[in-house]
């Protein structure tokens, strides 16, 4: 079987699954839902079916199980979103028609050699810091959750850190191609321009408080110079001055303390100093509340989970008990609703995107496609890492996205350039040799 | 390269992975710790699904039921209290908005079918597997809703509460606090919760001063100090003591208190017996001081002192009794020079005790010595009828000899019978009680107290009542209200 056909076979089965999904949300919740919500899936199907139909274009010897995994997280996303609120859920299947655009965009435009975006590194780094900066700039910005992340054009919101991590792996993976061997000697200069641009993106991140992005992006930066340098010691001095700037933001910011000391304490047995209200309350009821509330969703779906649609994250008059269910805390919605079996499919999913996404660096020939392969891959397994281990106690809960689960359009479409560019490495080494 | 990339892939993986570990741990171990916290509003929400088990007195009396009613298409069963007020406090609330408190706080395992008895487990598995409601445990309690509405219309328009046991059981009848609210006000309409006139501050209709409200024990304390003198053979009933009308402390004078009949009287030569019936502090102020509050200290312990009581309510709920410093409790280390011995001996010092604990020391008394768990949950049934969990009588411990429980009970018969606690005396019955009358700091505002049981020869209940705010005597205010709860579990007709 060629390879897009399993891709079209892949698109079925996770259509199939798709109608499931809507179906059991739909039986659980027929007082409240009405039958258009079974269109969600064909919709879907047809949406997908059109992305397959641009891959067999633009890029015919491409990994068969990307998209449809990509397709298959989209839809559970959508799903639950549906579940937690339906009205959501129908702007988030806007977004998805905007990201697939963007998609057969991004394929179709850099089908002949995605390579010559290499020449362009530098203006994709600064292209990252400019987006990364844009939020902070007066009448733009908006603060969520005490981060300033978001910019506004009218109603629609859009938060471009989620496209500067692009930028960032393309700028990373073309000057440590040109750098590498230099790098591996140690050359301090050599460092210069990488550390300019990469220390501006963290210190942008650091001052509008997105601790979650500041952490994936230090680890895709450590990852991408040791696949480049092949040098632990790079790595491990990397980590030890992370250690140390933790350790220093940890006793001087007291946002950041405050973060940790949920983590490590999210229960109290007598009353603390609340800073939200500047009252004294117990830690659950005040700084950890969120973490508390999302662990309690966890813990309540058990091993076979409620039943997607049958969870139970709102009182009977509607109140939600579960803060930012949609984006931070998906995971704990779906962990109710899917129980251990369910939910460690959908791990097992994003382990399979991880290793078909490494395989397809490993088979690329040149060292751009490479870093660049490895780079987006590794960005969306520590993105991944960062907010369900954040979500599950593992790590100190910082708010970033789940990909292609979380509710929000530039997660998506972010996401789904990064599936293009995963596609476009992986079409080039697959084809077959012209002379 | 490819060396980097295969290492970059396997740590990838390594993260992801420990990801699943990290969800099997909430969703297995630790899942059974996170249902039990208080705040875990998803567990309780989810609970409303479940028909939840009835709580019943020990008549059938139907305390606790189930409103179902159809949310978002979902049946969900909310809690209604048929006898209101009435067992409030002991009973408590179980609400969506407000959590749960009381037995409903303490017993939710019970009720939501969610103990660990396999036929329940195996019940609810089965109840899951074909869609249907799950059906929660009943409780049957002990309390007898006839002794308790008496005991709450004798404390209404005052603060106290008032215990009312079975002293050969640990059994107990009524559990009564006053001023109460109603539970069924808990969920909607929280803010009605007040007790206007109530003659106390704050009010607090939600405690249940039963179990969780701490009062200067006085005079009924003595009781303890009687046991702890005469079951060393430190003394006997016939010692004798000169009785000045006050003892010395540390050089000073303690007076003994005001009579009901008048200011500070003087004994003169009388005996230990005497010293009981006619509750005469300089007598215990001089045992005190003779056996020393290390010795006191132990017997409390041994009536359940310094523990919190077995009783099922929640552990929030129920405090220890015993020295408190600082709103603590206060066990000295050396009782030597930390404790004042004379006052301590008739119960004021920094004494603090539950009417539980107090009634607990009159059921020890006329258990002939052995202390009872007390204990409020008779048994267990479930939704097919099914006893599955039956609460038995146990000992707590033997506290003192026969023979120095039977000489407490004849003291405490003459104080009744001829002593502070006449009020208390019901014809053809033979009751023996001890008043109690604590200062409060505020001159001539009391705490009163009475604890007693009855019949002295073959007791069948034991009760303490506790009065704050009095102006009266332990003898005058409480005695009265324990002599009728005594007569209504002794009297043939009333069995309820």
């Amino acid at each position: 079987m060629s390879l897009r056909n399993r891709e079209l076979l892949n698109l079925v089965v996770v259509g199939t699954l798709t109608a499931l999904g809507f179906a059991s949300v739909y039986i659980a919740r027929q007082s409240v839902v009405s039958t258009a919500s079974l269109s969600y899936a064909a919709f879907f199907l047809a949406l997908y079916l059109i992305a397959h139909l641009v891959a067999r274009y633009a890029v015919p010897y491409a990994d068969p199980y990307l998209l449809p995994i990509a397709a298959l997280l989209t839809a559970i996303g959508v799903t639950e979103i549906y579940r937690i609120h339906p009205g959501d859920a129908f702007r988030q299947g806007v977004w998805i028609i905007i990201a697939v655009a963007v998609f057969a965009g991004t394929l179709i435009g850099l089908r002949r050699d995605y390579r010559r975006l290499e020449s362009y590194k530098y203006l994709f780094g600064l292209t990252a810091i400019g987006l990364l900066v844009l939020p902070a700039l007066p009448g733009l910005g908006t603060t969520v959750n005490g981060a300033r992340l978001w910019i506004h054009f009218g109603s629609l919101q859009f938060q471009p850190g989620e496209i500067a991590k692009i930028c960032l792996i393309v700028f990373l993976a073309g000057y440590l191609r040109e750098k590498r061997e230099v790098l591996a000697q140690g050359r301090l200069k050599d460092f210069g321009p990488l550390l300019v641009i990469w220390g501006g993106a963290m210190l942008v991140l650091v001052e509008t408080n997105d601790l979650g992005s500041a952490l994936l992006y230090f680890g895709i930066f450590l990852a991408m110079v040791y696949v480049a340098t092949g040098r632990v010691l790079f790595t491990a001095i990397g980590l030890a001055l992370f250690l140390a700037g933790s350790y220093f933001v940890y006793t001087q910011v007291s946002h950041v303390h405050e973060r940790v000391t949920i983590w490590l304490h999210p229960w109290t047995d007598h009353k603390v100093y609340c800073a939200l209200n500047g009252r004294m309350a117990l830690r659950q009821d005040c700084g950890s509340f969120q973490l508390v509330k999302s662990l309690y969703s966890i813990a309540s779906g058990g091993f076979g989970g409620t039943g997607l649609g049958k969870e139970t994250i709102e009182t009977s008059q509607g109140h939600p008990l579960i803060p930012s269910l949609n984006t931070d805390f998906i995971y704990s919605a779906l962990a109710q609703g899917l129980g251990l079996i369910g939910i460690s499919a959908l791990i097992l999913l994003f382990m399979v995107f991880v290793l078909r996404g490494m395989r397809i660096a490993l088979l690329a020939d040149d060292g751009f496609s490479k870093l660049a392969g490895a780079g987006l891959t590794f960005g969306f397994a520590f993105q991944t890492f960062i907010i369900v281990g954040g979500v599950l106690r593992l790590i100190p809960l910082t708010g970033i996205t789940l990909p292609f689960v979380s509710y929000g359009g530039s997660s998506v479409v972010a996401n789904f350039v990064l599936l293009a560019g995963l596609l476009l490495i992986s079409n080039r080494a697959n084809a077959p040799r012209q002379a | 390269m490819n060396r980097q990339i295969t290492k970059l892939a396997v740590a990838s993986l390594i993260l992801l992975a420990a990801l699943i570990v990290a969800t099997t741990y909430w969703q297995t171990w630790a899942s059974a710790g996170l249902a039990e916290k208080q705040d875990n509003a998803i567990q309780r929400v989810a609970q409303f699904r479940i028909k939840r088990g009835v709580i019943r007195a020990a008549d059938g009396t139907l305390l606790a039921t189930n409103v179902r009613r159809r949310v978002d298409g979902q049946t969900l069963y909310y809690r209604r209290y048929p006898t209101g007020r009435l067992f409030a406090n002991l009973v408590g609330y179980s609400t969506e908005k407000r959590s749960r408190a009381g037995l409903e706080q303490s017993e939710n395992a019970y009720l939501t079918s969610s103990n660990a008895n396999l036929g329940t487990i195996f019940n609810k598995t089965l109840d899951k597997l074909k869609g249907v409601t799950i059906t929660g445990n009943d409780l049957i309690l002990s309390v007898r809703p006839g002794i308790q509405r008496l005991a709450m219309a004798q404390l209404a328009g005052k603060c106290g509460a008032a215990v009312v046991m079975n002293p050969r059981t640990g059994k107990v009848y009524a559990l009564a606090s006053q001023p109460t609210y109603d539970p069924n006000l808990v969920e909607n309409h929280f803010n009605l919760i007040k007790a206007p006139g109530a003659p106390c501050h704050p009010a607090a209709p939600l405690l249940n001063r039963a179990t969780d409200g701490l009062f200067t024990p006085g005079s009924t304390f003595k009781v303890v100090t009687a046991t702890a003198a005469l079951n060393s053979h430190k003394f006997t009933p016939e010692s004798t003591f000169d009785d000045p009308g006050y003892c010395i402390e540390y050089g000073k004078q303690v007076s003994n208190a005001a009579s009901p009949d008048g200011p500070v009287e003087a004994f003169g030569r009388v005996t230990f017996a005497q010293g009981l019936q006619h509750s005469i502090n300089s007598v215990f102020c001089n045992i005190g001081k003779a056996i020393g509050a290390g010795l006191i200290l132990d017997y409390m312990k041994k009536f359940g002192f310094y523990k919190d009581p077995t009783l099922e309510t929640p552990a929030n709920e129920k405090v220890p009794s015993g020295l408190y410093h600082g709103g603590r409790l206060f066990f000295p280390s050396n009782p030597a020079t930390q404790v004042d011995p004379g006052r301590l001996a008739f119960g004021q010092e920094t004494l603090a005790v539950t009417p539980l604990q107090m009634a607990m020391v009159a059921s020890t008394v006329a258990n002939r010595g052995v202390a009872m768990n007390p204990q409020v949950l008779d048994r267990v049934v479930d939704s097919g009828g099914k006893t599955i969990v039956r609460v038995h009588p146990k000992e707590l411990t033997r506290v003192m000899s026969r023979t120095t429980a039977d000489q407490i009970t004849s003291m405490m018969v003459d104080a009744v019978r001829d002593g502070t606690g006449g009020a208390a005396a019901i014809p053809g019955i033979s009751v023996a009680g001890k008043t109690g009358t604590a200062e409060t700091g505020n001159s001539g505002i009391n705490t009163t107290w009475f604890i007693c049981f009855a019949p002295a020869e073959n007791p069948r209940v034991a009760v303490a009542v506790t009065l704050e705010n009095q102006t009266g005597f332990g003898g005058t205010t409480a005695a009265p209200i324990a002599r009728v709860l005594m007569q209504a579990v002794l009297s043939p007709r009333s069995k309820k």
